[in-house]
């Protein structure tokens, strides 16, 4: 081996494709879709699902390689998504495609269940899949999640809400599809007794109560879950029943692992907005004759020299550091560390990137005449989402003290 | 394809260079400091390595194929790891001799290279830096005129690294005063004449076991042929982003150490009943510690492939640089608060790397990669 940054062939065949399908097809819509809160454009949608078929950032994760196995394929689909997110973060969200749910059925199901359920995802409309762990009283803390399922004869009983499924409208009211919901079959077992489900459009007993309004990423649908005696079949539980000793249990373990494929792929969806704000404002300081001098010494650079060339360093920072986390998914190096480290580090610089840009353009950045506003609310939600910024620290932390959650809170 | 995997050479290298870094000077990095005086020793030992007779052809007196900016990124992080400043003695050489193997003619390769290829050290360091609060490396005041068969250099220069122990000094001049970048050239002056003023020792506030001089040049003469590269000059970006990524690589070394004496301390050190790590105040201090070090690697290794394979990489050098002199600082700012009243006493390492760290932003030309 060697170090080495240049993407493969095909990885950079990809990434120009999508960045002309970006540039020629998401940003001229991107307003439209950003003050028209719910609607979707359907004729994008569904030309998207013709030529990725399941793909994209559904299959986040989806590639998990032996050790020293060679492949790109996870770092082409973040590629991708960063191109695609630099397009609209919004819109992407609303592509069809596995999701979470799918994430969630690679990382926990059978080999069974995932030819059962994943193979919908290839068919010639598009579909969705959502996942639901969030709950109004948990939410960073995942595993004090209340929703219950119980055994009843050859059926699993499931109650309680669930809130900000992403997808969770397309999922069950807009496609066949499907959200996997996270459960507890036994509420003294603590995270061992935490199992996912797949509840199928249409199910008995659940309905989507709310949809949110949100800051950004207004194309993609939010919304609450109410499950009331919602009855599901049996071999609908992902992975194993048994409330198992903690080394065989695929159940909370299942969400971490989906999160280690996950976490780099929305900092990659972070990176793709953060970038879109910077270039515009690059190209905006070009436009009006102002030379960013790089090579000069810090201490005689001017303000603004100084924030775009540390905005700049911090984007490609979080980059690499991504890049550097879904090589090790590719190559089957367990990435729980260096995952959280990229999405910390992604989701908190395009926060910061996207702000200082509105700052930085003064009235221009601040109109809704272009976008910029608009990347500076979208930005937001990456250090939200997949686990706050906070808890990225946290998982951080814990890793490099080799501390339990007993000793670090 | 994407692969953040060292090659099985540059492993080695680390792995090499990490242990004499962690067993020799670690150990006397204080002493060092106390005494403003590397160890001689160390120096010797620092020299086997070969750091710059692995890059020079064999025709030179080396045997290797010039520098590769990523190996010598993951050495000096290493180096660094150690202490910065015995760090910075040994790979000061790398100016002159990178600065003629890159850009020198052929006579000049054949007539300085094989003096570093030697057993023993040779002192060598590059003047670049003015002492002036406005300095700017796209800007020298230093001059260098054409008078018939000779240059004649002026100007005041700074942190020049073992200027009194040389006896040649490399000397970064503006010989188109205004051309910024595309102006400057490189000049070696052979220690010796009157015109050629070398200070008493700096003192600094870090890096003090460093030897470092105010060089004044007073219409210093230099033949001709001491200019590198004749009438081609030097490729001074080049050569300054290479010093760049060195310096940065550096940071790293010195900065993954006080993230692991913070994750080591805090671990031990119990307030409230508690080991201090066990509070989200110091965990996610020491958590961002790491964190940047990781990023600030990547940046440098980016930064350093782009440089090996021949592509433009000045603005990435620059910025690896900046990043890692402003997280040099935050780190070693952390090392001290982790430690609390302990981080300010010179019995620990802390105060010793915050006062270094700071060097990092004034910087240039101390190293190459
Ligand atoms: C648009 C959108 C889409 C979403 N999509 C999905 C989805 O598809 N599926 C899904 O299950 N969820 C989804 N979520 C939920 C999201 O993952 C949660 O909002 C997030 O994990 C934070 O949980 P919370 O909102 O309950 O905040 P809380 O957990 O209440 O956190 C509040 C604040 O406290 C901090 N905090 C909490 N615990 C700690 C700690 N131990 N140490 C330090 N700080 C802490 C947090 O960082 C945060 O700043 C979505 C949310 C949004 C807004
Ligand atoms: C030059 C100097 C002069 C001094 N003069 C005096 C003096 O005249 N009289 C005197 O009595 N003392 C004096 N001190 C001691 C000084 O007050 C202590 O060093 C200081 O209170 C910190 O205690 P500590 O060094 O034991 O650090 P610790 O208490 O061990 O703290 C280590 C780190 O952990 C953090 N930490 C500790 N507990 C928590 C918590 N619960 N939550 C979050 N973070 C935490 C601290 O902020 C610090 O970053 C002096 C110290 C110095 C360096």
């Amino acid at each position: 081996m060697m170090i080495d940054f240049e993407l493969s062939k095909k990885t950079k065949g990809a990434q120009t494709m999508i960045r002309a399908f970006s540039e020629q097809a998401l940003r001229p819509i991107a307003r439209e879709y950003d003050e028209n809160e719910h609607e979707r454009p359907m004729d994008i949608i569904n030309m998207v699902h013709g030529f990725m078929k399941g793909g994209m950032g559904g299959g986040a994760g989806g590639e998990r390689k032996k050790k020293g196995e060679k492949s790109e394929a996870n770092l082409r689909t973040a590629v991708t998504i960063e191109e695609i997110f630099w397009g609209d973060a919004g819109i992407a969200l609303a592509f069809g495609g596995e999701g979470l749910g799918g994430a969630a059925v690679r990382a926990t199901g059978t080999p069974e269940q995932k030819e059962q359920f994943l193979t919908r995802f290839t068919g010639d409309t598009p579909v969705w899949g959502a996942m639901a762990i969030t709950e109004p009283e948990a939410g960073s803390d995942t595993a004090s999640l209340r929703t219950t399922a119980v055994k009843d004869g050859n059926e699993w009983v499931l109650n309680g809400e669930k809130i900000f499924v992403t997808s969770g409208k397309s999922a069950l009211e807009d496609s066949d599809g499907f959200v996997v919901v996270w459960a507890t079959i036994d509420p003294k077992a603590g995270r061992a007794g935490i199992k996912p489900f797949i509840v199928e459009h249409g199910a008995p007993g659940m309905e989507i109560t709310k949809i949110e309004d949100k800051m950004g990423i207004r194309c993609s649908d939010t919304v609450s879950l109410s499950f009331m005696d919602c009855r599901i079949p049996e071999e609908n539980i992902l992975g194993s029943a048994e409330v198992a000793d903690k080394g065989k249990s695929k159940g909370f373990k299942g969400v971490m692992a989906t999160f280690d494929a996950t976490r780099p792929m929305v900092a990659a969806m972070a990176i793709g907005v953060g970038r879109a704000a910077l270039e515009y404002l690059k190209k905006t300081l070009a436009d009006e004759g102002v030379v960013i001098r790089y090579g000069i010494s810090p201490n005689r650079m001017t303000a603004i020299e100084r924030d775009v060339t540390e905005m700049e360093a911090n984007l490609k920072a979080a980059r690499l550091l991504n890049w550097r986390a879904v090589w090790m998914l590719d190559t089957g190096q367990k990435n729980s560390l260096e995952a959280s480290m990229a999405k910390a580090k992604a989701g908190l610089v395009v926060t910061q990137i996207t702000q200082k840009c509105v700052e930085l353009l003064g009235p221009i950045g601040y109109s809704r005449e272009i976008l910029l506003e608009k990347w500076m609310r979208d930005a937001k939600i990456n250090d939200i989402f997949e686990g706050t910024g906070q808890i990225q620290m946290l998982i951080t932390a814990r890793n490099v003290l080799s501390f339990g959650r007993d000793k670090l809170k | 394809m994407v692969s953040f995997e060292p090659s099985e050479e540059q492993a080695m290298v680390k792995e090499t260079i990490a242990g004499f870094a962690n067993a020799e000077m670690e150990p006397v990095m204080r002493d060092c400091d106390e005494a403003g005086e590397v160890s001689d020793d160390l120096v010797k030992t620092g020299w086997e390595l070969e750091i710059i007779s692995s890059s020079v052809p064999e025709k030179y007196g080396g045997f290797g194929e010039g520098p590769s900016a990523l190996t010598g990124a993951i050495a000096y992080e290493e180096l660094a790891y150690g202490d910065l400043s015995t760090a910075m003695h040994i790979v000061s050489p790398t100016m002159m001799a990178y600065t003629v193997l890159l850009a020198g003619t052929d006579e000049q390769k054949e007539r300085l290279l094989p003096a570093f290829c030697g057993e023993e050290f040779k002192a060598a360091g590059a003047a670049l830096v003015e002492p002036r609060y406005s300095f700017c490396a796209s800007q020298l005041f230093a001059s260098a005129k054409r008078e018939g068969e000779e240059f004649v250099l002026s100007g005041e220069k700074c942190l020049v690294p073992l200027a009194a122990d040389s006896d040649e000094i490399l000397v970064f001049a503006s010989g188109e005063p205004g051309a910024g970048f595309a102006g400057v050239d490189a000049f070696v002056v052979p220690k010796g004449s009157l015109d050629l003023i070398i200070s008493e020792r700096e003192k600094n506030m870090g890096l003090k076991a460093l030897a470092t001089y105010e060089v004044t040049l007073k219409g210093v003469k230099v033949p001709l042929a001491n200019k590198i590269g004749a009438d081609e000059g030097v490729d001074y970006l080049n050569l300054l982003s290479r010093s760049r990524l060195a310096l940065a690589a550096l940071a790293v070394g010195m900065m993954k150490r006080a993230a692991e004496h913070s994750r080591d301390y805090a671990k031990e050190r119990v307030a409230f009943g508690e080991p201090i790590g066990s509070r989200q105040a110091i965990a996610f201090m020491v958590a961002k510690m790491f964190l940047e070090v990781d990023a600030t690697r990547m940046l440098v290794w980016e930064a350093a492939w782009k440089c090996d394979r021949g592509e433009e990489f000045a603005n990435d050098a620059a910025m690896a640089k900046n990043y890692a002199a402003c997280q040099a600082m935050e780190v070693c700012d952390g090392a001290v608060q982790v430690m609390g009243g302990h981080g300010y006493v010179r019995d620990n390492p802390p105060e010793l790397w915050f006062r270094n760290a700071r060097a990092f932003s004034t910087l240039e030309g101390i190293a190459m990669v």
